[in-house]
């Protein structure tokens, strides 16, 4: 290791507005090397790249490039640097050739045209030269997901990059073609490139990396060599094994009250497809689902409150049939749900609270009068109920929306869909966001409700409190309940080896329902 | 937390605050406005002052409020049927087209039947609600249903029912009476709607012969108060208004998006059914080429003017019907170009849109201030986790 680093991050911080994306991140990328960046969704990996990639603008630290400190105002001084990186999200024209979109924005030019047969002639040179296999006049809509990512890739090296980030290469792809992209990538390194590789699919940084970088809440816990780790040691670096702290009495579950059962739905470019997705919630428990972000959870989440219709396999609630069911009869009958995302599926926000208070529930009592009108003054005194009961810091109910703190919106919406009385509770997230005082106050809630008798489907990606809150954990991986464990025994490391489809899980159940 | 402002403000002293925030950006369009216009007079060698007073002297008179009124009535159903879409962030710009062909329609229907006199008229009345909702509905049938953009369809619907009305339906439905104006039969007096100069003598004067208040005024209130208890006061109207506020949380919710889609464009386009009555059944008694067009333009800047509140589209639709009614003065006594009206018109809207933007965003920074004292936090600091209040919220 006496060669000079061919980049090296020293004391890298970068703020957001409440959160510290990067805090201190240190890393050496050795020239040549294969180095991967590992972390938990939201452990700063992808705002470390942006700054590397000139995109963001570090609030400390300095950047060395082949040891002399560099800055990179934008992406442009970062490509002229040597620097490339592949989107995960591919920025290409879908009705130019694959030529065109390698050479769009730096065209060779020859007069007042683009000089077509030398673009040609070079991009066929980078082609061979890197076994990069592209027919350079197809059309980029008619290409696979993976001939894409091949334009990406050489389009990067076409503007001159000799160090290639590669943002989630894997996530688009089928096995096949995860094997050709890795095939591909040793045949950069061969020809002397540096690739720092982020993912979070602990056998594939494996099979590909020679030094593994752990990020965990925006800070280097390791920099490990690939050959020295086995999946699971990775697995606890990612996720940590601090013991939770929130812990739950023995309850005695009641009658079943959700049974989803074999159900399949076929999944596009944005969403993951569910295959045979089956489990049982019964009245007074709580099961939490494990997984890493984007592998089922948000659409067995929809599929439940009635956003997403299975191609087959049915969902029954207390019982009765609810498959072809509409969002607002499920609600009606008693599911309540906290949404992953309270901005954009949990409030209105430039409404009052008041108004917030009945969203979800605006055709109940004692929101509505004869199914038509709304009950304005029993609305706001509910609305105030709330307030009080779940502690909403908040001026009165008239008040927007967006002008509470994140925790506070938060606690109104658990408010409004604990008070409504549900019998099934769907909590995605529920303290993604907020503070720990708010999340100490969701989790007490949570609680509370459960030894009332409610059923608590618990999406979490917060293993501490997984472990914490559920009666019973399983863990969805590539769209299927890929195991389950009991949160009594099970360690966050065997967990997070679950969800990153590494390792033996401790005990496979297809959870027993339908099966 | 040095910044924050005193906690002791009243709840009246916040009130009175946000009602003159509520008024200082339409005031503050109609000056810029004014001034704007002022330097168009001056430029084409008028005198504003003059013009001004001009405006001012005609349009305080009795006869120039009347025609006021008459003008405002179809600038406010027009406006409040474009307001019904916009609630929802669905932008119909369909009204041009639903009216005019709602009218038509009604036109034809009046002139064909014979009823005793309110029951024809509410016949009309209904036919052309029926004509504007199901004109307006396909709009909304492909939107929900084929994800066809309101604005595209909206538009070449518009274009159909003029040309299908114009050229296609009139000339074959015209009558053969004089052959110089191509227009249907008359609607029978029965059909008529009648002045109500009775209900404005017993306030005023009597008004000048020939001036007559047309009876859809008190239509038009009524539909600005179903519209208001709609959008406020029903379950519909806070599904509707939950879509326009944000599409996917509402869906959450349980409001099918696809059905108030198609809901809000009926109810919408009967709105729009009834802009071109005032004129067919207060003024012409036919529908002709003479007819009125581009009301249901009009009716998008006087909703967005009245921001699709039931009362602001009232204040803009007589805005609107006041600048109409007073231009003739203006060349009637050759003072400046009437022209001169339109131009006022416009700048009002521009900086109405920038002095809403302004307001808006003056009343939220109010707001999170108001609840940030609350938390006890600034609200910009999000990391309050060593306030002690916040740490014990859990008991």
């Amino acid at each position: 290791m006496s060669q000079v680093p061919a980049i090296e991050l020293r004391g890298i911080t970068k703020r957001f507005p409440g959160v510290v994306a990067n805090d201190q991140v240190t890393m050496v990328v050795q020239p040549g090397e294969i180095h991967a960046i590992c972390g938990e969704n939201g452990a700063g990996k992808s705002t470390l790249m942006k700054i590397l990639y000139g995109m963001l603008q570090p609030d400390e630290g300095e950047i060395l490039l082949h040891g002399t400190p560099t800055r990179f105002g934008s992406p442009k001084a970062a490509i002229n640097a040597g620097i490339g990186m592949v989107h995960q999200h591919f920025m290409l024209a879908d009705n130019l050739t694959v030529l065109e979109n390698v050479v769009l924005g730096s065209e060779p030019r020859k007069g007042l045209t683009i000089d077509r047969s030398s673009a040609r002639a070079d991009l066929q040179t980078l082609a061979s030269d890197y076994g990069l296999d592209l027919d350079a006049n197809a059309l980029v809509e008619r290409l696979e997901v993976g001939e894409r990512q091949r334009v990406e890739i050489i389009k990067v090296l076409y503007r001159g990059a000799e160090i290639l980030i590669l943002d989630e290469p894997t996530a688009v792809l089928v096995p096949q073609e995860v094997e050709a992209l890795f095939t591909n990538l040793r045949e950069l390194q061969a020809a002397g490139k540096t690739i720092i590789f982020i993912d979070h699919k602990l056998d594939e940084v494996l099979a590909i990396a020679e030094r593994i970088t752990v990020l965990r809440q925006g800070k280097t816990i390791a920099t490990v060599d690939a050959s020295e780790v086995t999946s699971g040691d990775l697995a606890e670096l990612m996720v940590g094994s601090e013991l939770p702290d929130p812990s739950t009495e023995v309850s005695t579950p009641g009658a079943e009250v959700l049974a989803v059962r074999d159900v399949s739905v076929t999944g596009d470019e944005t969403t993951t497809s569910l295959v045979d997705v089956g489990l049982t919630l019964r009245a007074g428990e709580i099961v939490g689902i494990a997984g890493v972000e984007g592998n089922g959870q948000g659409e067995l989440v929809e599929l439940i409150i009635g956003l997403r219709s299975p191609d087959q396999g049915s969902v029954s609630y207390n019982g009765q049939d609810i498959t072809g069911w509409s969002v607002r009869r499920r609600r009606e009958a008693g599911i309540g749900y906290v949404p992953e995302d309270r901005h954009r599926r949990g409030l209105l926000l430039s409404a009052p609270l008041w108004e917030n208070d009945m969203l979800g529930h605006q055709t109940q009592a004692p929101f509505t009068r004869a199914r038509t009108w709304i009950n304005k003054r029993a609305t706001r005194s509910h609305a105030e109920a709330v307030i009080d009961n779940f502690d909403v810091r908040t001026p009165d109910a008239d008040v927007a929306a967006h002008a509470l703190s994140g925790g506070n919106q938060q606690k109104l919406i658990i408010g409004r869909e604990l008070t409504a009385g549900p019998e099934l509770l769907i909590a995605a997230h529920p303290t993604r966001g907020i503070d720990v005082g708010a999340q100490a106050a969701v989790w007490e809630e949570l609680r509370e409700a459960r030894t009332a008798g409610l059923s608590v489907l618990l999406i979490s990606a917060d293993l501490d409190e997984l472990i914490g809150l559920s009666d019973r954990i399983l863990v969805m991986f590539r769209g299927q309940i890929a195991g389950e464990a009991d949160p009594t025994t099970v360690t966050p490391r065997d967990l997070g080896a679950l969800m990153t489809g590494a390792g033996t899980p401790p005990a496979v159940a297809g959870t027993g329902a339908g099966q | 937390m040095a910044t924050t402002p005193t906690p002791a403000t009243s709840v009246w002293q916040q009130r009175g605050r946000a009602t003159l925030l509520a008024l200082a950006a339409p005031l503050a369009a109609l000056a810029v406005a004014m001034v704007i216009a002022s330097i168009v007079l001056v430029a084409s060698g008028s005198s504003p002052l003059t013009s001004i007073r001009t405006l001012w002297s005609f349009g305080t008179e009795l006869e120039t409020l009347v025609a006021t009124i008459n003008r405002a009535t179809p600038f406010y159903l027009s406006g409040i049927a474009a307001a019904i879409g916009f609630r929802m962030n669905l932008f119909n710009i369909g009204v041009e087209g639903q009216y005019v062909l709602a009218a038509f329609l009604a036109a034809a229907a009046g002139a064909a039947i014979d009823l005793p006199p309110v029951l024809h008229v509410t016949v009309i009345i209904g036919v052309a609600m029926l004509a504007g909702a199901l004109w307006a509905g396909l709009a909304g049938l492909l939107k929900a249903y084929r994800g066809v953009h309101e604005v595209i369809s909206t538009i070449m619907l518009n274009a159909i029912a003029v040309s299908l009305v114009v050229s296609f339906l009139l000339q074959r439905w015209q009558t053969d009476s004089d052959g110089v104006n191509i227009q249907l039969d008359n609607i029978e007096p029965s059909g008529r709607m009648p002045n109500i100069n009775w209900l404005l003598e017993l306030f005023t004067r009597d008004v000048d012969e020939g001036v007559e208040l047309g009876g859809f005024v008190l239509l038009a209130v009524v539909v600005g108060v179903g519209y208001h208890l709609l959008l406020n006061r029903t379950r519909l109207g806070f599904d509707l208004r939950a879509t326009g506020a944000n599409a996917e949380a509402a869906e959450v919710s349980g409001v099918d998006p696809r059905r108030t889609i198609v809901v809000s464009m009926l109810i919408g386009g009967a709105v729009a059914g009834l802009v071109g009555l005032p004129q067919l059944l207060g003024i012409d008694h036919t529908y002709g080429l003479q007819f009125t067009q581009g009301l249901g333009f009009a009716g998008i800047a006087v909703a967005l003017l009245g921001r699709n509140h039931p009362a602001g589209v009232a204040v803009a639709a007589f805005i609107f019907g006041w600048l109409d009614a007073s231009a003739l003065a203006l060349d009637a006594q050759d003072v400046a170009p009437s022209e001169v009206v339109t131009i006022i018109k416009g700048v009002i809207i521009l900086a109405a849109v920038v002095a809403y933007a302004v307001v808006e965003r003056r009343r939220r920074s109010d707001e999170a201030a108001r609840a940030a004292i609350a938390t006890d936090a600034p609200p910009a600091d999000p990391d309050s986790t060593s306030s002690p209040e916040l740490a014990g919220a859990g008991s």
